[in-house]
């Protein structure tokens, strides 16, 4: 069972259909069930029975998830996978001390890979699609993936199944959410 | 908050603004007319329904016309939304895309430039399942233009139903076509709609085809009471 983190600023509000909706469907493709929770219902109590979790994106002028912080610190404890998907990233780099700052790039972007990982496609480069406002300088000791011209694209905690990337995979990089699908499925 | 739709007189942005409605205000509809048939933004070939539809829905219209020219047309986008703004105070835009980034990145370009929020409810929608939502929730869409074989003359003016979404489905899986029609191997008009006030009733139309090109084009139509 993967939980699905919506980012937005209400439960199942506009960007649910957006952001959260076609990750599930790539989910389901993978034969995984999933279920829905806002993040401002996240706690601890989610975790039994979870083989993974994905913060998904939002829609550009949605900050809100930002100021509760307090929200995620269960992330902090969690042996369970962890996908940040765009403002799902910029959680994950609040919770373990990065710095989210102002950084927009919008629609297709060249995304060079810095170190190849699993979850990333199998090439020097490829192409995503951006749809942010904030970017991210990534946590102390958290490996960088992949970075376009202005940005960090993707990152890794040094020692968990934390991922964070920043363009959206469910736009013609699914392959991205599969490969961590995978890493769900292989953690005991 | 107060939403304005993008609305070409479609399926997906019509179905959009009603998804609009159930959780926000949609304050108007935003039409941008394109004169250039080619346009990749705006150009369908009933847009000039739209003030038709918009009276059906009982939701004021802000409209303006564009030349159709690649880039140009994207600055007279921004005029209607800015008329939009100041008109009726909207704060974020609504739009019916469903696989193009092409026309999302622009839409949410000016969007940011504006600092107004965008939304896009069909966004990589599952084809099959929005279709048979579109359809079971009592929207009434025809087929008014067909670009792509193996659509013949009979599927102008048909109504988008189960028997025609088991047709196009079969075309889907036969030919490559998108269910939805997002590649452009169809457009469809919305005459009824779950939140429309009266339905549209055609008095007059006519309709041209020649290899797998048609369009169905409605001179006459008026509101009915539903």
């Amino acid at each position: 069972m993967i939980l699905l983190v919506d980012l937005g600023y209400r439960p199942d509000s506009l960007p649910r259909d957006e952001f959260v909706n076609p990750v599930a469907r790539i989910v389901e493709g993978a034969g995984i069930s999933w279920r829905y929770r806002h993040y401002s219902g996240f706690n601890k109590e989610e975790l039994p029975g979870i083989c993974g979790i994905i913060l998904c994106g939002t829609a550009l002028k949605d900050n809100g998830f930002l100021e509760h912080p307090e929200r995620f610190t269960c992330l902090l404890e969690s042996p369970v996978p962890v996908l940040g998907i765009c403002a799902g990233m910029q959680v994950l780099c609040q919770v373990f001390d990065g710095v989210v700052q102002e950084g927009s790039e919008i629609g297709m972007t060249n995304i060079r890979v810095c170190r190849p990982d699993p979850i990333l496609p199998d090439r020097d480069s490829f192409q995503a699609y951006e749809l942010h406002s904030r970017a991210c300088d990534p946590p102390p000791g958290w490996i960088t993936l992949a970075v376009s011209d202005a940005y960090v694209q993707a990152v890794r905690h040094p020692g968990r199944p934390y991922f964070g990337v920043m363009f959206h995979p469910e736009v013609r990089n699914e392959h991205v959410v599969e490969g961590f699908l995978g890493i769900c499925r292989k953690k005991p | 908050m107060l939403l304005g739709v993008l609305c070409s007189g479609g399926k997906d942005s019509l179905y959009a603004c009603g998804r609009a409605i159930e959780e926000e205000e949609v304050a108007c509809l935003i039409s941008v007319r394109s004169r250039n048939e080619e346009s990749y933004m705006f150009h369908t070939p009933n847009v000039h329904m739209v003030p038709l539809q918009a009276e059906a829905a009982g939701i004021p219209l802000v409209s303006v016309e564009t030349e159709g020219k690649e880039e140009a047309e994207l600055s007279d986008l921004a005029r209607a939304i800015r008329l939009a703004v100041d008109g009726h105070g909207i704060e974020g835009i609504v739009t019916g895309a469903l696989l193009s980034v092409y026309q999302s990145t622009r839409i949410q370009r000016i969007c940011r430039d504006l600092d107004l929020w965008c939304f896009n409810p069909l966004w990589h929608a599952d084809q099959e399942r929005y279709m048979g939502r579109l359809i079971d929730s009592g929207f009434h869409a025809i087929i008014t233009g067909v670009f792509s074989a193996p659509f013949d003359a009979t599927w102008l003016g048909r109504r988008i139903d189960r028997k025609s979404l088991a047709e196009l489905k079969q075309f889907s899986e036969k030919y490559g076509i998108t269910l939805t029609g997002e590649g452009g191997e169809y457009e469809t008009l919305v005459l009824d709609a779950p939140f429309f006030k009266k339905r549209i009733v055609i008095d007059e139309s006519g309709a041209g085809y020649c290899n797998f090109r048609g369009i169905f084009r409605v001179r006459n139509a008026r509101l009915e009471a539903k």
